[in-house]
């Protein structure tokens, strides 16, 4: 069945914290729950489907549920990491179409730099260890589960988001000559919409001088490839469309949607392309549009190599010729083909519970609402895309595309 | 080497590989029914889902496919993928010689380096 119309978005909210040091994690979810609710004109008793992912604690949605009384019908905790969100908007557009939920609420939210503050406080009143030095800080990470077979050949070798990121960035640099400084472009772009949101972590316009002499971090990932680490998070609400056209808000119908899982496929490893080259035309096909047509841009930018992948995989450009399509601002709103990430992204504004996959349709509803501040606002938007990739681009990851329209 | 390698978690299904890797040898699983290698290994073959699967001794060189060195002086180390000459691509680090030199392309061999209290674990170094 298609969702092309089925379901339309009528409630979006961003945290406007960046650093939750007094503010529990279910306290963030209630916060953006309660923020969708107004921005919709809804209230909480007509919430009737709730969406979670990971980031929600202990038994996610009964837990969610009842710090909020929801009283649910239909619940889902679809968990792919930072693209969550993104599929969630696709499954409540299947719940509503098949008479399972009204009005569903999707939430995400996290402290991860605030418990990372508190792991370092705890340490540093720990006084020094055995061997004199200073203790390091230990953060309740999950322990590694014995289950998941594949960690027990990976753990041994150090990998983290950053150098199985870079990674990949090397292996396209290496097939297709895409450079460190067509990268930073990605940055620069995301800077040059940043200065205009006074919640965004980095406000400051880079230039790529100022990407590619940062600190290496990974290889070639330097520090102003990374984005942002932050408190926060992010709601939405999305509707049956004979109830979003009563609502006061203009109508941002869900048209198209598309998702798919990549891994290790037993060790066929190619790291040229990202499950985005799998949820992309799907997502596409229902919509019934191409990507020339789409205006606005959110791709999830963990790292500028993450947005580079996405443009190609979505068929923005041909493979191999993303470098070439974000030079000389080919991402900047006014500027570029493409505007992207007018927030900011989590490249400068946020990527709240290191999942950032919410904050990327909230902006796509902001650009199709013509909400976006006006100096990144793109002129009559009527066609979205929002994109997620959620888990590790060179490990395994979930792709989640979604295509909007301003009707 | 300045960094610690974490305990590889052994199950039933891969013991065998490990307890290999701790003698000094690289296995790599090959299905009898489809004649395709996989790694990581396991019971059923994820190109066929046959379970006729069996250990094959690894010649123990390959290439490097990507790699990204990361950490400053003595805590940098690089994590690689290196694809084995039977076919698969395992994930790895790359040991020895000038970590500035490592690339994709270069040909790889197996060395074995202990973890903390399990079994050594199979990394590569510049041929
Ligand atoms: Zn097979």
């Amino acid at each position: 069945m298609s969702l092309n119309g089925k379901a339309a978005i009528v409630g979006a909210y961003e945290h406007p914290t960046r650093n939750a040091e007094n503010l529990s994690v279910l306290r963030l979810h209630a916060d953006v729950a309660k923020g969708a609710l107004a921005d919709a004109g809804l209230t909480r008793d007509d919430i009737d489907g709730y969406f979670c992912a990971g980031d929600a604690p202990g038994l996610g949605s009964a837990t969610v549920a009842e710090y909020l009384g929801l009283k649910l019908r239909h619940v889902d905790s679809t968990e792919c990491g930072g693209s969550a969100p993104i599929l969630h908007v696709a499954h409540a557009a299947a719940a509503i179409a098949a008479g399972r939920c009204n009005v569903a609420l999707i939430t995400l939210a996290g402290r991860p730099r605030a418990a990372m503050a508190e792991a370092q406080a705890r340490a540093a009143a720990a006084g020094p260890g055995k061997d004199g030095k200073p203790a390091k800080p230990a953060l309740a990470l999950r322990p590694p589960d014995p289950d998941c077979p594949e960690l027990a050949f990976e753990l041994p070798y150090g990998p983290s988001t950053q150098n199985l990121y870079a990674m990949v960035a090397q292996r396209h640099m290496h097939e297709f000559g895409t450079t460190s400084e067509q990268l930073a472009w990605i940055k620069v772009a995301a800077s040059h919409h940043a200065q205009h949101n006074p919640n965004a972590m980095l406000r400051k316009v880079v230039t790529v001088d100022d990407v590619v002499n940062s600190p290496m971090v990974s290889d070639p990932l330097h520090r102003l490839d990374c984005c942002v680490m932050s408190d926060g998070g992010g709601a939405l609400i999305v509707a049956r469309p004979e109830i979003a056209r009563q609502l006061k808000r203009p109508l941002v119908m869900v048209r198209g949607t598309g998702e798919a899982p990549k891994h290790g496929m037993g060790g066929r490893i190619d790291l040229t392309w990202s499950a985005a080259a799998w949820s992309g035309p799907r997502a596409f096909e229902e919509a019934g549009i191409t990507p020339a047509q789409i205006q606005y841009a959110s791709l999830y930018d963990s790292f500028t190599i993450t947005v580079l992948m996405q443009l190609e995989d979505l068929g923005f450009c041909k493979k191999g010729e993303g470098g070439r399509f974000v030079m000389d601002g080919g991402l900047i709103s006014g500027v570029g083909r493409l505007p992207f990430n007018t927030d900011g992204g989590g490249l400068c504004n946020n990527h709240p519970a290191n999942r950032g996959g919410v904050t990327k349709v909230i902006e796509a509803v902001r650009q199709l609402r013509g909400e976006a501040h006006p100096a990144v606002q793109v002129r009559d938007c009527t066609w979205a895309l929002a994109n997620g990739i959620g888990g590790a681009l060179a490990s395994r990851h979930t792709a989640g595309t979604l295509i909007l329209e301003r009707v | 080497m300045a960094r610690k390698i974490p305990k590889p978690m052994v199950q039933a299904e891969t013991a065998a590989y490990w307890q290999a890797a701790d003698a000094g040898r690289l296995l790599v699983k090959r299905c009898t029914a489809c004649g395709e290698f996989h790694h990581y290994p396991r019971d059923i073959c994820p190109h066929c889902l046959s379970d006729a699967t069996e250990w094959v001794d690894a010649a123990g060189t390959g290439t490097v496919y990507a790699c990204s060195t990361m950490g400053q002086g003595e805590a940098a180390y690089t994590l690689a993928y290196v694809t084995l000459d039977e076919g698969p691509t395992m994930l790895t680090n790359l040991v020895g010689g000038d970590a500035a030199r490592y690339q994709i392309g270069q040909k790889v061999r197996v060395v074995f380096t202990p973890s903390e209290g399990g079994p050594a674990v199979p990394m590569f170094t510049p041929v």
